[in-house]
């Protein structure tokens, strides 16, 4: 059981690091989508080892929301990139201070 | 494995089911009614819907079953655990979602306002034509509205009544998904100032997914912690299961994360000021409010149930999120020149009051007479923060130039003159977020730093008490501004120089064009108006409030 926890700790962990660290919104938004994943691997092997559905469950629901969020995600940064003609997130910043 | 079919408690669940009902009409009316009768229609649908789940919410309080236990049978808790123990319908969340509603009816009453801009709603015409194209200029002259506007926020405020409610970490998790997508979207749709708008919306999204990726990794480790998702079994787990404390710890700081994320408290507070500035201002006024008392809710009910029984892991942690913010939100908020985003700073300094209050004792047992609980005294809060927030918002969207809202410090000197009255509430709605006695804001600030006090959290209190005065500072810089800075020596110079270069036939543009006060319809009056009695009226006498809410009584364990 670990090594699928470490497996997913380390895939977390690569999913954050990239959204601290790449420019392209929608390479950053794909390592959010590889967080959640890290999640669901997480909550199944857990399930595994409780013997119970809770998390097997909580997977689908994971899986149903980050459809959603990427619906709502990639409206938003297809607007953003028709506007500026760039998906960088380093450009979008007009807003400080 | 069997499976047991879950029962729901409609009796309680309604008001909450209503609000989704509405949301999902709001969608047919979309798609079937003709588009010139779609404002009327969505506008009213969503009020009804509003106003009759408030009054359903206030039925369902009122009939609360009682619940007994302890040695004594006293009374413990009023209401009832349903949805296959998925949802909790108890004092505190009907509380919260009176609040909710109350608030979310008057940020949609600013949704509604059409005469600011000449017959157009504050939302763009078409979100997918380019900012300065023909295809935008064209959408503006016919008139096109988003009138998917309103099921959006009807969607955002079902979420927000299901957070407190949810009894479970995976109902958590999607009600708070489903509170967040429809703000993420409504932040992008402002008519003026659309690059700000769509700017807030990419942060906004951005930072809001990669909280909830860490909100979501915690519900997995302190499921594996625990070996269920329901907060009454977290709560056994943590008295009685010493093993895996790692998971356990880890897996409530990333709660915490997520959970701190929506209420915007230091070290994750970056979005606010962003998204407050850019996004549309009715929609700033209605998240200010609803989203803070909505993840409130869910942060006591996770802390205090859940994990009550560790609270020498999570306090700690709190007292120092707690004093960051509160000196963040104030210091930072003396450096700014735009009144949105002062709004802002001075609503990350909120959180750190309201944490405060979450510092405080929680079991009304050990408690005197006349004391209150820090449940109690966060909620008080709530309830003088939201009318405040909303009112000031109000009075943003009305205080306007030739380009739309005009939100400098510089456009806004010398409003008093041009606009007593307007000015004037302003001023009280200020002071009341400053906490001056006689404004709801005193009384919210003196509940929680009872609670904290009388729970040992002095040092919290001392820093809560320090950011309150220099918070003092710049509100009242503000207030300065709006009432006794007149014209400047050199403003006049420039305004003869004015004078001559319009008698030499050259017109400058150099001087910087003052706001003024435009008439708005009476949804937007009556917002400022109402809020502005309730600020007065929990300052002058908030015992009745007090009281209501000491009938809620606690979370159900």
């Amino acid at each position: 059981m670990t090594e699928y926890i470490v497996l997913s700790a380390i895939l977390f962990t690569i999913g954050a690091v990239g959204v601290l660290t790449r420019r392209n919104a929608l390479v950053v938004f794909m390592c959010v989508e590889l967080m959640l994943n890290a999640c669901n691997l997480a909550l199944v092997t857990f399930a595994k080892q409780h013997g119970n559905l809770d998390g097997q469950i909580a997977a689908f629901f994971v899986m149903v929301v980050a459809a959603a969020e990427v619906v709502v995600g990639l409206a938003i940064i297809m607007t953003i990139f028709r506007t500026r003609r760039s998906a960088s997130v380093d450009d979008a910043s007009l807003l400080k201070y | 494995m069997e499976f047991d079919k879950p029962v729901l408690a409609y009796a309680e669940l309604w008001p909450m089911l209503v609000v989704f009902g509405v949301a999902v009409a709001g969608v047919l009316v979309e798609a079937f009614l003709a588009r010139e009768h779609r404002f009327r229609a969505q506008v009213a649908l969503t009020l009804l819907g509003l106003v009759v789940a408030l009054g359903g919410s206030i039925y369902v309080a009122s009939e609360l079953d009682t619940l007994r236990g302890g040695d004594s049978d006293e009374v413990v808790a009023r209401g009832t655990i349903t949805a296959g123990g998925t949802l909790v319908v108890d004092g505190p969340t009907v509380a919260l979602w009176i609040m909710t509603l109350v608030f979310a009816i008057g940020g949609l009453l600013l949704f509604a306002e059409r005469r600011l801009e000449g017959g157009l709603s504050a939302f763009a015409g078409q979100a997918a034509a380019l900012p300065g194209t023909e295809a935008e200029r064209e959408a503006s002259t016919k008139g096109l509205d988003h009138t998917e506007v309103y099921p959006l926020a009807m969607f955002a405020v079902g979420g927000m009544l299901l957070f407190p409610a949810a009894n479970d970490l995976l109902t958590m998790f999607v009600a708070l998904e489903v509170l967040s997508l429809p703000l993420y979207l409504l932040c992008g749709l402002a008519r003026r100032r659309r690059l700000l708008s769509q700017e807030a919306a990419l942060k906004y999204f951005m930072l809001g997914a990669f909280s909830s990726g860490f909100f979501l990794y915690g519900v997995a480790l302190i499921y594996g912690f625990a070996g269920t998702m329901n907060l009454a079994g977290i709560n056994e787990a943590v008295r009685n299961d010493s093993s895996n404390q790692a998971l356990l710890l880890i897996g409530m700081g990333m709660l915490a994360v997520g959970l701190l994320f929506k209420v915007g408290a230091v070290p994750f507070q970056s979005w606010t000021p962003d998204v407050y500035q850019g996004a549309p201002t009715a929609v700033t006024g209605f998240m200010a409010a609803c989203t803070k008392v909505a993840a409130f809710g869910a942060l006591l009910r996770l802390f205090y149930v859940a994990f009550g029984a560790d609270r020498w892991s999570w306090q700690p942690m709190l007292w120092i999120v707690a004093i960051l913010t509160m000196v963040v939100g104030a210091i930072v908020a003396c450096t700014q020149t735009d009144v949105k985003r002062l709004l802002a700073y001075s609503s990350i300094a909120h959180t750190g009051f309201l944490l405060t209050g979450v510092l405080g004792v929680q079991a009304a047992t050990s408690l005197g007479e006349n004391e209150i609980t820090s449940l109690q005294a966060v909620l008080f809060y709530l309830a003088t923060y939201g009318p405040a927030t909303i009112g000031a918002f109000a009075i943003v969207t009305v205080v306007r130039d030739a380009g739309g809202e005009a939100t400098s410090f510089e456009k806004w000197t010398g409003l008093g003159k041009r606009a007593p009255l307007v000015a004037g509430v302003f001023g009280f709605f200020l002071l009341s977020m400053a906490g001056i006695p006689l404004t709801g804001g005193f009384m919210g600030k003196w509940a929680v730093f009872t609670v904290a006090l009388s729970a040992g959290a002095w040092p919290v209190v001392l820093v809560a008490i320090l950011s309150s005065i220099i918070s003092v500072f710049f509100y009242v810089r503000l207030i300065l501004l709006l009432f006794f800075r007149g014209e400047m020596p050199e403003e006049k110079e420039m305004a003869a120089a004015d004078a001559e270069d319009a008698g030499g036939g050259v017109a400058t543009a150099t001087r910087t064009e003052l706001a003024t006060v435009t008439t708005p319809s009476l949804a937007t009056t009556g917002v400022i108006a109402v809020t502005a009695a309730l600020t007065l009226l929990l300052g002058v006498m908030p015992g009745p409030v007090l009281d209501l809410l000491a009938d809620a009584g606690q979370f159900i364990r």
